[in-house]
């Protein structure tokens, strides 16, 4: 019985894991926003991440601060560390798991927007970055 | 038949005494530093390497005091300027691992050491603010701190080569030009 449970178990998280994608999470962020997956905008994805917004001391910061102009290079943490590049065309584990990339979210929208992001914006980030060749 | 009762008595309490130092493992060992004093504790604790180190190195646990810790663990929304929040039970789980092994958990030679040299009610909030850092530090420039290649005091990657392997000592500084 509890074999049965652990393997049922096991099967729903092997499955959870290998559900996640670029394309489910556009699915999955454009039904959240209630617009059909087809009218997800690569173009106002890239606006997203480059936008400017004022930082901490002065000067002007966006995605691209630590992830550099092109995410299909790897970028810098501001102590140094290396982040592996954000396209999943040269990072196949980018948009994969689904704690991560909410909680990436949530970091990363309220530093440089001093805001959460919406499913909408979430949606279009993540179709832009997945057409990068 | 006294003195035969005394002997064994004594001899009975030696043999303990030297079976107990016998079979605790050596000192370093036992505290996990491997005894070298430039030595961080060799940890693993997975949310710890995960998590923390995702943005920087994985500072040791033995650098700061629980008290310390437990203010870092609290900001984490605002981490030196920086939004590193985690879901609740990730954050409980390595704020036990850090203050399992903090400065004044008596786990670490180099804890002993941050310790002997820190305030008693001192909770720094950076490694770097610690005596024993700023004394382990204390013949870099501050020219060389500003260089753009070593970027922080917080990147000690930028010099100590082997950083992410906890290993710190002097043969192993590179300072980037």
């Amino acid at each position: 019985m509890i074999k049965r449970i652990a393997g049922a178990g096991l099967m729903l998280l092997s499955a959870h894991a290998s559900a996640d994608s670029p394309a489910s999470f556009m699915v999955r962020y454009a039904q959240a926003a209630g617009v059909a997956v087809t009218a997800l905008s690569p173009a106002r994805g890239e606006a997203l991440y480059r936008g400017e917004h004022p930082g901490k001391n002065g000067t002007a910061q966006s995605c691209a601060s630590c992830h550099t102009a092109s995410p299909k290079q790897a970028g810098q943490t501001r102590v140094g560390k290396r982040i592996e590049p954000l396209a999943p065309a040269a990072n196949p584990q980018r948009f994969t798991d689904a704690a991560k990339v909410e909680k990436w979210f949530r970091r990363n929208c309220t530093d440089v927007l001093a805001r959460e992001c919406s499913a909408q914006e979430k949606g279009d980030f993540i179709a832009w970055l997945n057409q990068l060749k | 038949m006294n003195y035969v009762l005394r002997g064994i008595g004594v001899l009975a309490t030696v043999g303990t005494l030297s079976l107990l130092a016998f079979s605790l493992p050596s000192g370093g060992e036992a505290r996990g530093d491997g005894g070298g004093d430039d030595l961080m504790p060799r940890l693993t604790h997975n949310n710890w390497q995960q998590e923390c180190a995702s943005c920087h190195l994985a500072y040791s646990p033995a650098l700061l005091p629980q008290s310390s810790w437990r203010r870092v663990m609290g900001g984490l929304e605002q981490h030196f300027g920086e939004n590193a929040s985690l879901d609740p039970a990730t954050q409980a789980d390595i704020l036990r691992f850090l203050e399992a092994n903090a400065a004044d958990s008596g786990r670490s030679r180099i804890g002993d050491k941050v310790m002997q040299r820190m305030d008693k009610k001192a909770a720094p909030l950076r490694i770097t603010e610690t005596r024993w850092f700023v004394k382990q530090h204390d013949e870099v420039s501050r020219a060389t701190w500003a260089r753009k290649s070593v970027g922080s005091a917080a990147n000690c990657a930028a010099c100590h080569r082997q950083a992410e392997k906890g290993i710190f000592d002097e043969d192993t500084v590179r300072i980037p030009k």
